[in-house]
């Protein structure tokens, strides 16, 4: 399984209680991997509202996670 | 210096604005924005703000470059804010400069309009009564396709 690590922002940080995380997935794309998170720990989120990073590029969702990968779940953002 | 920065130190506005000096340049239009002591009626404290930084520079990056392309600018830069602010500070800067007025304004406008559209910051508000709430916010526009 990759060893990953997710960093987490804003509602999705307070939700995880967390800045960042390593772990290892089972999930093979970024939707795969936020619904284990959200799943195992009660991320309130819904998929349509947030944008998927992997390596600092934001990405479609079916897009496949590797060993070594950065993901980030971006939620709706509030800059100015 | 980079064009487009995130810092969780104050901006240097003074700083910015020596940076859009430019002979060719009749106009410079700068846009601050600035932590107000409200929100829908509530008495606001103070704010904080997170920001992934590396895609938050990038983006802010890809912005100017885009402003560039569009109208002819002797100078396009902004910088957003991070971290605890006080009322009246600046939270993010904008900057143009142009031959003529009209494209330093609109490309402010516009820089500005896609900065909250798409670069990657998230504001808290703490209020007078001790609670605290992230902005709604707005989905963030991806340029990845869907």
């Amino acid at each position: 399984m990759p060893d990953i690590t997710v960093l987490y922002f804003a509602h999705l940080r307070d939700q995880r209680g967390l800045d960042s995380e390593h772990l290892s997935t089972s999930a093979a794309t970024a939707r795969d991997l936020y619904r284990e998170l959200a799943q195992r720990h009660g991320l309130s989120l819904p998929e349509r509202t947030l944008i998927a990073a992997i390596n600092e590029v934001m990405v479609r969702w079916d897009s496949p996670i590797a060993d070594g990968d950065t993901v980030v779940f971006l939620p709706p953002v509030s800059g100015g | 210096m980079d064009d487009f920065q995130v810092t969780d130190q104050p901006i240097d506005l003074a700083a910015w604005r020596r940076r859009l000096d430019h002979t060719q340049a009749g106009g410079l239009v700068i846009f601050e924005g600035v932590a107000r002591d409200h929100h829908q009626g509530r008495a606001v404290r103070h704010l904080d703000y997170q920001g992934y930084a590396p895609l938050a520079v990038r983006t802010g990056r890809e912005i100017l470059a885009s402003a560039r392309a569009r109208w002819p600018l002797l100078a396009a830069l902004g910088c957003h804010r991070i971290g605890h602010l006080d009322i009246g500070e600046a939270a993010v800067w904008i900057g143009t400069a142009a031959a003529h007025r009209a494209e330093a304004f609109a490309a402010c406008a516009w820089i500005m309009d896609e900065v909250k559209a798409r670069v990657p910051v998230w504001k808290q508000e703490t209020f007078a009564d001790g609670t605290v709430a992230w902005s709604q916010g707005t989905v963030m526009r991806s340029e990845a396709p869907q």
